[in-house]
């Protein structure tokens, strides 16, 4: 390959051929999307941390270990952004919070360690709303992540940095945490591959807590196979997280070009009603056209409790999240007031110095829910109402290969839309959420464009631990089309 | 569903947050739109039904209880806003009395 030619719009699974072929080493590679990442971020501002210094070193080290003939990891040399949410050793770990704006985490996640077991180049922090609270990233602290396709709307969230990094061509490979939608959201916005593994698939240690029962970490891609390649080198036991499922991680990247036949698609009523954008519609039954074409059976299919799982969600999440961020109390980690008062006083000014508006609303939601006289009204009722949701996953289940549907109500919407209205907001991840509550694999494919120009996901949703099944019934749509090699066109 | 100025404040104090006037009244108001959509849940009859904390039927996991190297104290103090260390070598978080004194209350009240 001549020198000079650009690499940075090409998939990671292509890129990794190209460093196994000796065509581009490690640190031409990475100089190249540094390159991007210097262009573009004035405009996309997907990244809160970038240390070029660190992510050449890191090129170097595969390169000298390739030349050295060294056994390399499925990764070697490929740039991953990381959202910074995930702790990495000694280097800023933000959430998108000023309570953690100095903080260094002592150790790496669980899959910070396997990026860097895998020979991965760990590139860049990104932007994220304020402790994963969000589904649009202007949540976060510090700046306002712009779609790259259109960079007055937002990436989506809470994970808009990562896939706004993978949109722009700032890296091949990206990782998100997604709790209600966060990973598939943007995802969908942003026009590129998120998967949200099942809960227990992949390890939690080191992902900093939002809500622990639905919390997962996962990656944003080009292509459904480049995401297979990263999950398989993220996925899998770790003993320092007891919700950790114990069994053995299937070969995506083998089996993921094989078709599954016969297929069953289920399609959810519910997910056809008012709030739906007729051009999202439009496309998402498009795609089942062309699944259909594949020889798929498409069936109509009802998920009734799916309208209760935004209001499920927003009791559990938030029960669960103003237990876990209690720990930002100013004393281990994190920012302490400067105000002078007594302990409790100290605690409640780091508090409400430390933690934006979504933060605090939803910490506030999830103490009412939990109080005395409230909780079996509120959080109790909704760990019941949790319980139908999956119990509707499960009869799908039974008869349908997948379920598929719109990510997304809507396409990406303006800046600045949303910021004043928290329900609407929450309701853009009204898909999405079922997923979670449930345990569910789910991913988000790009099946289209608005009429504006607008990315468009098809939401593809399989039983607990079928990710293999997923990946393989998602390649076959992209096989079949071109969404995925679209490319945004920006000034710089 | 309606949220009085004063169960905000008393949630406020129960979570730790201290919360401007402007943050106690945007509270009041959002959190009780918030209260009014998630009172869908009521229309459900859910008698009978287990509750689902979690989507794994989680179990204890045990491990044998062997001495294994856990993060060296320096670095785990490293992140915290004040911490100390007596003559003796002891480590320490240092935080605000926890016991109020009359100087508190007075510093507190400033």
């Amino acid at each position: 390959m001549p020198p000079g030619v650009d690499l940075t719009g090409r998939g990671a699974a292509d890129l990794a051929a190209s460093l196994s072929a000796g065509d581009v080493s490690a640190e031409a590679l990475t100089d190249q999307f540094l390159q991007v990442i210097r262009r573009r971020e004035p405009q996309v501002r997907a990244f809160l941390h970038v240390d070029e210094a660190d992510a050449l070193t890191q090129a170097r080290a595969v390169d000298a270990k390739r030349q050295r003939g060294e056994p390399l990891g499925p990764l070697a040399g490929l740039p991953v952004a990381v959202k910074d949410v995930l702790c990495t050793k000694g280097q800023p770990t933000t959430c998108g919070s000023k309570i953690l704006k100095s903080y260094r985490p002592p150790y790496d996640a669980h899959v910070i360690e396997r990026l860097r077991a895998a020979d991965a180049v760990l590139i860049g922090k990104t932007n994220m709303d304020e402790f994963a609270m969000g589904s649009s990233t202007e949540n976060s602290a510090y700046q306002v992540t712009h779609n790259p396709w259109n960079l007055e709307r937002i990436p989506g969230g809470s994970s808009g940095g990562s896939a706004a990094a993978v949109a722009a061509c700032e890296a091949p490979l990206a990782l998100g945490s997604d709790t209600g939608g966060s990973i598939r959201q943007p995802a969908a916005l942003c026009g590129v591959v998120g998967l949200k593994p099942s809960y227990g698939r992949v390890s939690r240690f080191g992902l900093v807590a939002y809500a622990s029962s639905l919390d997962q970490v996962g990656p944003f891609a080009h292509t459904v196979a480049d995401a297979a390649l990263l999950l398989e080198a993220i996925a899998g036991h770790d003993r320092r997280d007891s919700t950790s499922v114990d069994r053995a991680v299937p070969a995506y990247t083998t089996t993921v070009e094989v078709p599954v036949r016969p297929l069953t698609i289920g399609v959810a009523r519910e997910y056809f009603t008012e709030g739906l954008d007729p051009e999202i519609e439009k496309a998402v039954r498009e795609a089942l056209k062309v699944y259909e074409g594949l020889g798929a059976k498409v069936r109509e299919i009802s998920l009734p409790h799916s309208p209760y799982a935004v209001a499920t969600y927003y009791l559990v999440a938030t029960a669960e999240a103003s237990s876990n961020l209690a720990r930002y109390d100013g004393v281990h980690f994190g920012r302490r007031s400067a105000v002078r008062g007594n302990l409790i006083e100290m605690y409640k000014r780091s508090r409400g110095e430390g933690f934006g508006a979504e933060v605090k609303r939803r910490i506030m939601l999830g103490t009412y829910a939990l109080s005395s006289g409230y909780k079996d009204a509120f959080y109790l009722r909704a760990l019941k109402v949790r319980r139908l949701i999956r119990d509707d996953f499960d009869k799908a289940f039974a008869e349908c290969d997948v379920v598929m549907g719109p990510t997304t109500p809507t396409a990406a919407f303006k800046i600045g839309e949303k910021a004043d209205d928290p329900l609407a907001m929450y309701l853009s991840d009204v898909y999405t959420i079922g997923a979670n509550l449930a345990g569910l694999a789910g991913v988000s494919v790009p099946c289209g464009f608005t009429a504006s120009g607008l990315p468009i996901g098809l939401q593809i949703l399989a039983a607990p631990l079928e990710e293999e099944k997923l990946l393989r019934i998602a390649r076959m749509y992209e096989r079949a089309t071109d969404w995925h090699t679209r490319r945004p066109t920006l000034a710089t | 569903m309606s949220l009085t100025r004063d169960e905000v404040k008393n949630v406020a104090d129960l979570a730790r947050l201290d919360l401007t006037d402007d943050e106690q009244a945007a509270m009041t108001r959002q959190l009780g739109s918030i209260l009014d959509y998630v009172a869908q849940l009521q229309r459900l009859d859910v008698a009978g039904v287990e509750p689902m904390a979690h989507a794994l039927e989680v179990k204890n996991v045990f491990r044998e209880d062997e001495p294994a190297p856990s993060l060296p104290v320096a670095e785990a103090l490293a992140n915290a806003p004040d911490h100390r260390t007596t003559p003796k070598g002891e480590h320490f978080y240092a935080v605000p009395a926890v016991q109020e004194t009359d100087d508190d209350k007075a510093s507190a009240e400033k």
